[in-house]
């Protein structure tokens, strides 16, 4: 009995230390040194509006916008997730075989040895804002096309919107697609 | 797969390796009784806790500490499931999520006190702001605590001291170490990107004028004592996949590097507290080398990629995509998926169904030996447990009563440890084989990988893991249920019998060292120390492997 009653004052001491005091002071320091990293990074337009978080990526079907990756769940954030296929599922093949289709569709001057494998596999989480620079790369004909801008200027915006590895050294290069159609948006309007 | 990434893989173990030996010493003194230079640092603050709480700090019995350890878990199980039952009338709770149906919270309150963290929810709808920051994060830091008690205990008993005290070891295990070290990684996943507030979630309207409705919260701290506490669930559905919960090649790492802190530095606080830093060091080289047979296969594994895809004549330089964030690459994610289960937290920067059949098969021998490093504290002591049989077989083999640091094993001892080497295998395999008997239709992925994907979610189960092959249709009451019982008797069963092992080894009188004894702290121990790993773990997990992920990999 006496453990028992130890445990729950143990539990309420530990419970205002740990959840209550804990949470609070890098809620209250977080705040006041990065509040917009604290809030989501979201970015908001001219207007004041949110457009999107820089972190989360959006659907983007539009032939005059860069696409993101394939997602299963539409970049729906308020959830996340995949469909979990197996290497060995027949779905994988199936759905990565309509994607590269569409791709030849879309895109008639690249060919499919040029079509990188991030642009047909799905994200691990539904919502990843990156492409490879070459997945990027491999858009450029049908943007252009599609907005009229000239692949040099659109190639500028690639490297501007690249991120390199952390550090030079963790992880690898990848382009914020929603920050690259920001620019692409803004360059189309400026015309 | 780039030579740089090869090498941001070497400098990640490389700066693990450095941070190990300071971090054992550290630890050592932590939870040394005796009056020292930490003592007068955090004594007045665990004095102040001390007496709220109405305990001292006094020796208990090894069955006192071992009632205290159970008891006090099991109460605390009892108080998280009552707050996820009721979570939709509490507070805090902008997005308006509902009660927690009742074998959800059984599972959820029991996963995350047992260190396991299995989800069989998803963060975004699952569980409410409240839920998240208090009860779930008071379990993501008194679980771990509970872990390096036992690990403290344990070597004392090898040491031939008392058992300690068990809430003094918890309440140190959080404030000398925990509380602290998740505080500045908590503000350093910030400075990184990771969310840290209490609105409800975002609108956006997008580019194609679409409205984005984006879940977030206080992601950070939650995010910290996840990865430092080797819990490893998820703020978020997807975990660290998340770029929310991993916003960089720089957030993995710090998240590698917190998974291994405590885990890596043990071997070291053993060597220390028994007297001989050599005797840590062979543990610590022998589960480094098993940790980088792993990391090899893997990363080769998953850099080969998928050949059905490669197939298709698409570029595939990247490796494996599928279920993988471009940000962190197909290297990172490999390697994230080996320390994940190595050090048994349970995290997941790519989604571990997806992972090429020999890619998954890495994790799951890891989960299985779980002695690769291991979970806080319990891996460790799990690793003590493996270095008894060791000595016990050679001493077998060449006719002399074994020994363990001067004191004698004998059959009471190694009663005890093949009950607890035979439970783990049995919570595995059995209740496998009872899913794919009665919940077939809860298995998403067709052929050999469906067999994995159920003998996978037992051993995470069993292992105090709590990754998982998530397209598996867990979220029903057997899949509760079962893991829940699972996760509990996984977690508390060889928490009970190794204390009595400590116990019994603390009371015998130690023999002098003579040429005749067998040495634990050289080489060649290492090497029999590593090979009855393999030994047991092939002969027990070996043919269900072969029919899961290795026949898997053959049909590609």
């Amino acid at each position: 009995m006496r453990i028992i009653w130890v445990t729950l004052r143990t539990t309420f001491t530990v419970a205002i230390v740990c959840c209550l005091i804990y949470n609070i002071a890098v809620w209250a320091v977080a705040q006041s040194a990065a509040p917009d990293k604290a809030d989501g990074s979201l970015i908001e337009n001219a207007e004041g509006q949110v457009v999107g978080s820089r972190l989360i990526g959006q659907n983007f079907t539009d032939p005059g916008y860069f696409h993101g990756r394939v997602s299963s769940i539409d970049y729906d954030a308020n959830g996340s997730g995949t469909p979990n296929y197996a290497p060995s599922n027949p779905e994988l093949l199936k759905r990565t075989q309509e994607s590269v289709t569409s791709w030849q569709a879309e895109n008639p001057g690249v060919p499919v040895s040029e079509l990188p494998i991030d642009l047909v596999t799905n994200s691990g989480s539904g919502l990843d804002p990156h492409i490879s620079p070459e997945a990027a790369q491999a858009q450029v004909p049908r943007v252009s096309a599609a907005t009229g801008l000239p692949a040099e200027e659109l190639e500028r915006m690639i490297e501007d919107n690249t991120q390199g590895r952390s550090l030079g050294l963790f992880g690898e290069p990848a382009v914020n697609v929603l920050e690259l159609n920001l620019d692409v948006q803004a360059a189309v309007e400026a015309r | 797969m780039t030579t740089l990434s090869l090498i941001s893989i070497a400098v990640t173990l490389l700066i693990a390796v450095l941070l190990a030996k300071p971090v054992g010493l550290y630890l050592a003194a932590a939870f040394d009784y005796g009056p020292n230079r930490l003592n007068r640092v955090f004594g007045p603050l665990e004095r102040l806790i001390y007496r709220i709480s109405g305990f001292r700090e006094e020796n208990q019995s090894w069955k006192s500490y071992a009632a205290a350890l159970v008891v006090s878990n099991a109460v605390m199980i009892l108080l998280v499931y009552l707050v996820l039952r009721f979570q939709g009338a509490l507070p805090l709770n902008p997005a308006g999520v509902a009660n927690m149906e009742p074998s959800l919270a059984f599972n959820t309150a029991i996963s995350f006190m047992a260190n396991t963290d299995l989800q069989h929810y998803s963060g975004e709808s699952g569980v409410s702001y409240l839920s998240q920051a208090t009860v779930l994060v008071f379990s993501m830091f008194v679980s771990p605590a509970t872990g390096l008690a036992l690990a403290m205990a344990f070597i004392r008993g090898l040491s031939g001291k008392g058992a300690g005290n068990f809430f003094a070891d918890l309440i140190r295990a959080l404030t000398r170490v925990l509380l602290p070290v998740a505080f500045v990684s908590a503000l350093l996943f910030v400075f990184m990107g990771v969310p840290q507030t209490f609105e409800s979630a975002a609108t956006a309207t997008t580019l194609e004028g679409a409205q984005q409705t984006i879940a977030r919260g206080p992601i950070a701290s939650f995010l910290a004592i996840k990865e430092l506490g080797n819990n490893g669930g998820g703020f978020l559905g997807v975990n660290s996949a998340h770029p929310f919960e991993n916003p960089s090649g720089l957030s993995n790492l710090l998240q590698i590097l917190l998974m291994l802190l405590v885990t890596s530095a043990l071997p070291f606080a053993y060597g220390k507290m028994v007297g001989s830093l050599r005797q840590g060091r062979v543990l610590f080289v022998s589960m480094l080398t098993m940790l980088i047979v792993m990391t090899g296969v893997s990363l080769s594994t998953e850099s080969a990629g998928n050949p059905v895809l490669n197939n298709l004549g698409i570029q595939h330089e990247q490796g494996s995509m599928e279920g993988k964030e471009v940000r962190l690459g197909e290297a990172q994610s490999a390697f994230y998926s080996v320390i994940t289960t190595a050090a048994e937290t349970g995290a997941v920067n790519t989604m571990h169904d997806t992972l090429t059949p020999i890619g998954g098969m890495v994790p799951l021998a890891n989960m299985m030996l779980n002695t690769v490093f291991g979970g806080m504290g319990v891996g460790f002591v799990n690793v003590l447990m493996y270095a008894l049989i060791a000595v016990f077989l050679s001493g077998l083999m060449v006719g002399r009563t074994p020994e363990f640091l001067g004191r004698k094993i004998e059959g009471k001892e190694m009663k005890l440890i093949a009950v607890t080497l035979l439970v783990q295998p049995f919570l595995i395999l059995v209740p496998t084989a009872i899913a794919l008997a009665t919940n077939p239709d809860t298995i998403s992925n067709p052929g050999f990988h469906g067999l994995t994907q159920a003998l996978y979610e037992f051993t995470s189960a069993a292992a105090n893991n709590g990754s998982g092959f998530e397209g598996l249709g867990d979220a029903t009451t057997f899949w509760n249920v079962s893991t829940g019982i699972v996760m509990y008797l996984g977690r508390y069963i060889s928490m009970v019998t190794l204390l009595a092992v400590a116990g019994s080894l603390a009371a015998k009188k130690p023999v002098p060292a003579a040429s005749g004894t067998f040495r634990t702290d050289t080489a060649m121990f290492g090497a029999v120390f590593v090979g009855i790993v393999l030994i047991v773990g092939a002969l027990t997990f070996f043919p269900a492997l072969v029919l899961g992920p290795i026949a898997e990999q053959l049909t590609l």
